[in-house]
């Protein structure tokens, strides 16, 4: 018995609302991510993962109000991404409580940042996000690159060297999504999770194209992550924590109870 | 009124640190504070911590807050959390090699690259939720069953079988957590305790361990 296997639900979050809600059972304010991630936190989620989406600079500071709530009410880990790109962002999320940003573009437009933030503020908080897609053709030998932009620009950089560059330049963590699988229900892509996984050092929580609770324990099995992130199964009531929990310790995946 | 004081030297979260002993002891006063004398008045002391022990040990020195801890640890209860755990130790061998507070004989060690179990290689840092040994009964892990999981993240560790640096003293370590090795998940001696995991991370386990610390006595 050792390190257990992390269940991240993902929340999406637009100047303090969740997008699109939640749908499961005894939620009074089915779009406010305070309680949303209260539930998550009592039905036995090991971190939340908050997205923020939220367009304008001037409605950040809703989102830094939401976080200082969120990290006064739940008490596990808590990460923030969307438009990190200055350490004053990052900064000013971990004053608000949380324990870990996730940079994305900013990273791939000046990777030093990450070497910055790492030393500024140390490796644990700092989450690299990565958006891979496949991009060599059938037959070919599989290479996957990282995209801008929700998965509409290509960048030209190989995925797994992108992640190792990371990881050398002071990331405490990846979060790999695939931008192929991303809202497809049809599983993580393996392939990718795999070959980074196995390529860096550093855990990987594996992202992009959850539809069941087989896809979460072939993300650790076959993909070798050390955490499995999803939000639709959870948020529309498919599936809980418990039970996602439960289907994997089954399967011999050591998870926390 | 109980009074508890969490010192502040501008590294970390210690937003959440406090949140956390609010809600697990609503009476206490929490003050996230940089005045010595407030923390000097404080009934229970807590000294978090993250990032690099070299800079967080600079900030240390430079506001005389190593001078401050060991006076405060004679007399009443003191909690160390993470990296302010690892700088209660003597040394720490992070950023080439850093002397610490010292109230401890302990050194502070890197996993290593090459970290593996018999299930493979493991990564580094150790991130998550590990499951936690008792090696000494303590009134801090009261309703705290053997093996619960606390949440952990870090690079160095201290060993919990060879702890120290100089002398064969293993007295200290209070619980451990396997990563690859045996590591100190708690140490601790009279008044002073300390943790390698976040207790404000660590949901209901970690906010007994702190509910435990607001109403210690400091007495064994």
């Amino acid at each position: 018995m050792g390190l257990a296997k992390r269940i991240i639900p993902c929340l999406d979050v637009d100047k303090g609302r969740v997008v699109k809600g939640v749908q499961f059972l005894d939620i009074r304010d089915a779009g406010d991510p305070v309680e949303i991630a209260r539930k998550y936190d009592e039905q036995g989620a090991d971190e939340i993962t908050f997205l923020d989406i939220t367009a304008s600079h001037e409605d950040r500071a809703t989102t830094v109000h939401t976080v200082e709530r969120m990290a006064s009410e739940v008490f596990i880990p808590l990460t923030v991404g969307g438009g990190i790109r200055t350490v004053a962002d990052i900064r000013r999320m971990l004053n608000a409580g949380a324990d870990k940003v996730s940079i994305n573009t900013a990273a791939v437009f000046n990777p030093d940042f990450v070497r910055e933030a790492a030393e500024r503020f140390g490796s644990q908080c700092i989450v690299v996000a990565l958006d891979a897609k496949k991009v060599s053709q059938p037959g070919e030998v599989d290479r996957w690159e990282i995209f801008t932009h929700g998965g509409r620009k290509p960048t030209g950089l190989d995925a797994v060297e992108w992640a190792l560059k990371m990881a050398h330049f002071g990331a405490g963590e990846i979060l790999l999504t695939s931008m192929d699988r991303d809202g497809t229900k049809n599983g993580f892509d393996l392939g990718v999770t795999r070959a980074i996984s196995d390529a860096v050092s550093i855990p990987v929580i594996a992202s992009g194209g959850v539809g069941n609770l087989q896809h979460l324990v072939d993300g650790i099995t076959e993909g070798r992550a050390d955490a499995v992130l999803a939000a639709s199964i959870f948020h529309f009531g498919q599936h809980t924590i418990p039970e996602a929990k439960s289907f994997m310790e089954n399967q011999g995946i050591e998870v926390r109870r | 009124m109980n009074t508890v004081a969490i010192i502040d030297y501008g590294m970390g979260n210690l937003h959440s640190v406090a949140k956390a002993v609010e809600h697990v002891a609503p009476d206490a006063r929490v003050l996230v504070t940089d005045d010595a004398n407030i923390i000097r008045e404080a009934d229970r002391v807590i000294l978090p911590g993250v990032g690099a022990i070299r800079d967080c040990m600079a900030e240390i020195r430079r506001l005389g807050f190593d001078v401050l801890v060991k006076e405060v640890a004679q007399d009443r209860p003191l909690l160390g959390i993470c990296v302010g755990m690892q700088a209660l130790m003597k040394h720490s061998e992070e950023n080439g090699g850093v002397d610490c507070i010292g109230l401890f004989p302990g050194e502070v060690r890197f996993f290593g690259d090459s970290l593996a179990d018999e299930s493979g290689r493991l990564k580094v840092p150790h991130m998550g939720w590990n499951q936690v040994q008792h090696l000494v009964d303590h009134p801090l892990w009261h309703d705290i069953p053997e093996n619960e999981r606390f949440y952990f993240v870090h690079s160095y560790y201290v060993d919990a079988l060879h702890p120290a640096v100089d002398s064969a003293d293993n007295s200290f370590v209070i619980g451990s957590a396997s990563y690859g090795k045996q590591i100190a998940a708690a140490v601790g001696r009279d008044n002073i305790f300390a943790v390698q995991f976040h207790p404000e991370k660590s949901q209901h386990a970690g906010l007994t361990l702190l509910r435990n610390f607001a109403h210690w006595s400091g007495q064994l």
